[in-house]
């Protein structure tokens, strides 16, 4: 009774709201923002160290292949967890030990990587089949009839994992690519990830706000004059869906899209205000396939 | 070909058709095997062995679902034959749809094999129409629908592919089962169309079935895998469109639940649930496990209950010497604890299994001894001098030698002949005893299993794994059990030595063979002292007598001490003695653990730190542990340090990391740059303009370390209050 447990420890540790932060800010640093090229050759010219003890760990990682490769086809899953990208030592080993085998390769890290995408490969590339399916379920039904011979029923409702621990302490150079940092100067387009990041942290109006516009930009997406849609209009079909009640809340949401940069507005020849969602089209597609998808 | 582009995510790699050359699953298996020589019969070993296990679990498996298979069976029968009554309740009943509510416990991973083989019976016995379906493919109502009709088509078509006649039609409907006409009516006519068919194509068929009027009128069976993942809208929509179409045809539901039957009431209002006929099957009670691991005589199972819920679920464990490969008690006791603090799904735990078989034939070179006795024997004739080598350096064999005239251990280290030789004695020793520590086990089993409680565990698998870890006997809890079996009453004892004889039955040793004619004995004559006997007199005079007796004070200390000595050591009864006696006849057959024996590392796979971390691996330790002791993992000198501290020389990340957890729960990014920059220039003497550190934060992986500030948060920006 005396003794708090580990949940009490927790919250003692955790709840006071009182949070004491300094107010120093980055623009206080010598070299606030690098550009993605000045980073990427500042990294470059830095030698890594341990350079023998990663080589001597990778290596050690390397005897374990084909028992991966005997483990792998009795119908276990490989699955390598541990501190440090593990993309090298997969490289390797897809090079050593599967070179004779049709092998697909994905990057999760991948931003605009999507269901979709990956069965496709599985089916045009690898199966060699013409024509599209309508849902992913269709697809993966395509899948397991035609390979209904390599995987039988009991191993393919589940992964027969088996961990494998390899810490490697390699540098996450391309997984972390992809990410946006505040000590990087953003340029390009918002990525997908970033996006559904965002849009998470909204009210459900809000959100549905954004998908219209996203929709309506969709829906003309082909058409070169079109500009964007204007305030009035844009206001009209959101009362219509009651997502607003008013001019000003609709505004007040515009403004915060605005501060994330997903909404550029532009003036017209006619001096009405025109808004554009501020992300390319197939981002914009993956996006809302997300959406209907959750 | 580079698997890094900024457009694409996804890679395919064909090889080139040419020099088409696959290794096989040996070529793996002798690839970097320690002590290749003999790998290809260890594979084959291997092989075989898994093979066996795969096949004894399926038949168990099958064996133990048959019963609620056989009611299930059962019920669709009577529910198809109901309908064609005429009288008041059955046309009642006839308006609802009877549903099977199958309650199968927890361990949904194992659900696919019941429902596979629960359909394989469905369509032999009662019905060519099944179809089963999965959540996760039905989202929306119309995708249910066609799932469903698509199912049941090609179920038909497959089963009555050889029926020449119904080509053309099989083909018409077969062509388009289109989503246009995906609706039940669609299947209402064909089902009409069907079973007009087949009833004019074989009469005679049907008139020689027991059930006449029900094989005119197949029930059309939906099987619902997992009803909790269903949405409860579209499968109260799909039973109420089900519900208006009864008439015509007769459907039939299977539901597969994982939780408890009160599922249906939460997801099924009851203006649905009052169209449903529904009707519980609960999967085997543990009892009946009990009763069927009697029954069978070489397998044990296991099983365990989750005893709060009611669920069951099951493991076999193989306790059995026809096994040559075993497990050791760690090894054993992981997998047990996966099982049941984990998943309760069998599995997982077969398949820990597998991965013990693959890992003691791929590593230990020795493992080619690991065979029924006949082959293990040829084996050993063919053991190289390096195999033998690895025989004396074994632990047990050590031990083995130890004990040996001195002679006799200079020809065990120095002759390899005669090593052989000793092999072989050993071998057979080591088979010997399996034959005898099996039975013995399930006959101590018999009787403390039934002891209050059960010092020794309630299941044979409990005591196993006591059994293994060291002497039986020198332990507290067999000593408390033999006390408790010596207060048992005479026919309790019985039926319990009658337990254990059974048990002792079907054993070919000689030693076993002994010990039965023993307990056969013994128990012949408990049952005549089954005959009433008079009660014997005691022979003792009373001391009390000589009480009335005038003594002096001491005198009479001495007689009373005296009484009280005699009364303490009564006499026992001819039972009591009996019982004694049987006691330490279990006692003395009880088997030492296998550990104790010679060449024991041959068949027992030890590791259970491999089984472990490839099963059930923690991998925020593992980061952890990298993060904060980077000399684990990166053996250099530089990096060793004092307790809980991380050297200034440790990589960057690890330095960020440590800097990270020094600070609360609100990071600030310039105060850590800050920090991190002092840290390195301490370390390097060299100047860090703060470049570096950008470095790590850009590496930084896992965001669920990083606090959420740092992140781009749009609802700081806002002046939201987090």
């Amino acid at each position: 009774l005396s003794q708090p447990g580990m949940v009490e420890e927790y919250f003692e540790a955790h709840g006071s709201s009182k949070v004491l932060t300094s107010d120093r800010t980055l623009e206080r640093l010598h070299t606030p923002k690098l550009d993605r090229e000045t980073l990427v050759k500042l990294l470059g010219g830095k030698p890594s160290c341990y350079a023998k003890e990663i080589q001597q760990l990778h290596k050690k990682h390397q005897k374990h292949f084909s028992k991966w490769m005997l483990q792998l086809q009795l119908g276990f899953s490989v699955l390598v967890y541990g501190l440090g990208s593990k993309k090298n030592l997969l490289e390797d080993f897809r090079v050593s030990h599967l070179s004779q085998e049709i092998h697909l390769v994905v990057n999760g890290f991948f931003p605009s990587i999507t269901l979709k995408s990956i069965l496709n490969a599985l089916t045009c590339e690898v199966l060699e089949h013409q024509g599209s399916f309508r849902t992913p379920s269709d697809q993966i039904q395509y899948i397991t009839q035609t390979l209904k011979d390599i995987w039988d029923q009991f191993q393919q409702s589940q992964f027969n994992w088996l961990w494998w621990e390899c810490v490697t302490f390699q540098h996450y150079t391309e997984e972390t690519s992809y990410e946006n940092s505040l000590l990087v100067q953003q340029t390009g387009a918002l990525a997908l990830s970033s996006l559904t990041h965002v849009l998470r942290s909204l009210t459900p109006n809000a959100r549905g706000i954004f998908k219209l516009l996203v929709k309506f930009q969709l829906e003309n997406k082909d058409n070169p004059s079109y500009t964007g849609l204007s305030f009035q209009d844009f206001y009209q079909r959101c009362r219509e869906a009651f997502l607003v009640n008013s001019d000003l809340t609709l505004r007040t949401q515009l403004t915060e899209f605005r501060d994330h940069k997903l909404i550029r507005t532009r003036k017209g020849v006619d001096g009405v205000e025109y808004l554009l969602v501020a992300v390319d089209a197939s981002t914009l597609m993956a996006f809302l396939e997300n959406e209907d998808g959750n | 070909m580079s698997t890094s582009s900024v457009s694409k995510g996804c890679f395919v790699f064909k090889p080139s058709a040419k020099k088409k050359r696959t290794l096989s699953l040996e070529d793996h298996f002798t690839q970097g095997c320690e002590g290749a020589k003999n790998s290809e019969t260890r594979f084959k070993l291997c092989q075989d062995l898994w093979d066996k296990i795969k096949a004894e679990t399926e038949v168990l498996q099958d064996e133990l679902y048959r019963k609620i298979l056989d009611s299930l069976l059962d019920f669709t029968r009577k529910c198809s034959s109901t309908r064609q009554h005429s009288d008041w309740t059955s046309q009642m009943r006839a308006s609802e749809i009877p549903t099977a509510a199958l309650v199968l416990g927890v361990n949904v991973p194992d659900h696919d094999m019941t429902f596979q083989s629960l359909s394989e019976l469905l369509q032999q016995s009662v019905s060519p129409f099944v179809a089963s379906v999965q959540a996760k493919e039905c989202g929306a109502l119309k995708q249910l629908m066609k799932r469903v009709l698509e199912r049941l088509m090609d179920t038909v078509v497959t089963v009555e592919d050889d029926d020449e006649e119904e080509e053309e039609a099989k083909q018409t409907s077969t062509q388009h089962p289109g989503r246009v006409h995906c609706s039940l009516g669609a299947l209402c006519d064909w089902y009409s169309c069907q079973t007009k068919k087949s009833s004019n194509g074989t009469p005679g068929k049907k008139r020689s079935s027991p059930g006449g009027d029900g094989q005119q009128q197949p029930p059309v069976v939906i099987i619902f895998k997992d009803l909790e993942a269903f949405s409860p809208k579209v499968l109260q929509d799909f039973i109420l469109i089900c519900s208006r179409y009864i008439e015509r045809l007769p459907l039939m539901f299977i539901f597969g639940i994982a939780t408890s039957p009160s599922t249906i009431q939460h997801m099924l209002p009851h203006s649905v649930s009052s169209l449903l006929c529904i009707e519980l099957f609960q999967s085997l009670t543990c009892t009946q496990h009990l009763a069927y691991s009697d029954r069978q005589g070489d397998i044990a199972v296991v099983e365990t209950t989750s005893t709060g819920s009611g669920l069951l679920t099951d493991t076999w464990l193989i306790l059995t010497h026809h096994f040559p490969f075993k497990l050791n008690a760690k090894v054993m006791q992981v997998l047990i604890s996966i099982f049941l603090y984990h998943d309760f799904s069998v599995r997982n735990f077969i398949k820990g299994v597998q991965l013990a078989l693959l890992e003691h034939f791929h590593s230990q070179p020795l493992s080619v001894l690991c065979c029924e006795k006949q082959e293990a024997l040829r084996n050993a004739t063919q053991l190289g001098c390096k195999d033998l080598e690895r025989i004396r350096t074994l632990p047990s064999f050590k031990r083995y030698v130890e004990k040996q005239e001195s002679q006799e251990q200079e020809s065990l280290l120095r002759d390899d002949a005669h090593l052989k030789e000793v092999c072989q004695k050993l071998l057979k020793d080591l088979c010997k005893y399996h034959k005898n520590y099996y039975p013995t086990l399930r006959c101590l089993h018999a009787l403390t299993s039934s002891v209050p409680r059960y010092p020794l565990g309630k299941q044979a698998r409990e005591l196993h794994l006591i059994c293994m870890e060291k002497n039986v006997w020198e332990n507290e809890e067999y000593q408390m059990a033999m006390k408790l079996l010596k207060m048992l009453a005479k026919d309790e004892l019985m039926a319990l030595l009658q337990k254990c004889a059974n048990s002792l039955e079907s054993v070919k040793s000689k030693e076993m063979k002994k010990a039965r004619v023993r307990l056969r004995e013994l128990l012949a004559k408990f049952q005549q002292m089954d005959a009433p006997e008079a009660p014997v007199e005691e022979p003792v005079t009373s001391p009390v007598r000589d009480l009335q007796k005038k003594t002096d004070l001491f005198q009479l200390q001495k007689t009373l001490l005296e009484m009280n000595e005699s009364r303490r050591a009564k006499k026992l009864s001819p039972f009591e003695l009996l019982r004694n006696e049987v006691l330490e006849f279990i006692d003395r057959i009880t088997c030492p653990p296998p550990e104790a024996q010679t060449l024991y590392e041959v068949c027992y796979y030890s590791s259970s730190a491999t089984v472990r971390r490839h099963l059930n691996a923690t991998p925020r330790m593992s980061i952890q542990a990298a993060l904060s002791s980077p000399y684990y993992y990166l053996q250099n000198e530089s990096l060793k340090t004092e307790g809980g501290s991380v050297s200034s020389a440790a990589p960057d990340i690890c330095i960020a990391y440590k800097l990270h957890l020094e600070c609360g729960r609100l990071i600030n990014l310039y105060d850590w740059l800050e920090a991190y920059a002092t840290v390195v220039t301490s370390a390097e003497g060299a100047d860090a303009d703060g470049l570096g550190q950008v470095d790590e934060i850009k590496q930084y992986p896992f965001s669920a370390f990083v606090p959420s500030n740092q992140r781009h948060n749009p609802l700081e920006r806002r002046g939201v209050p987090q």
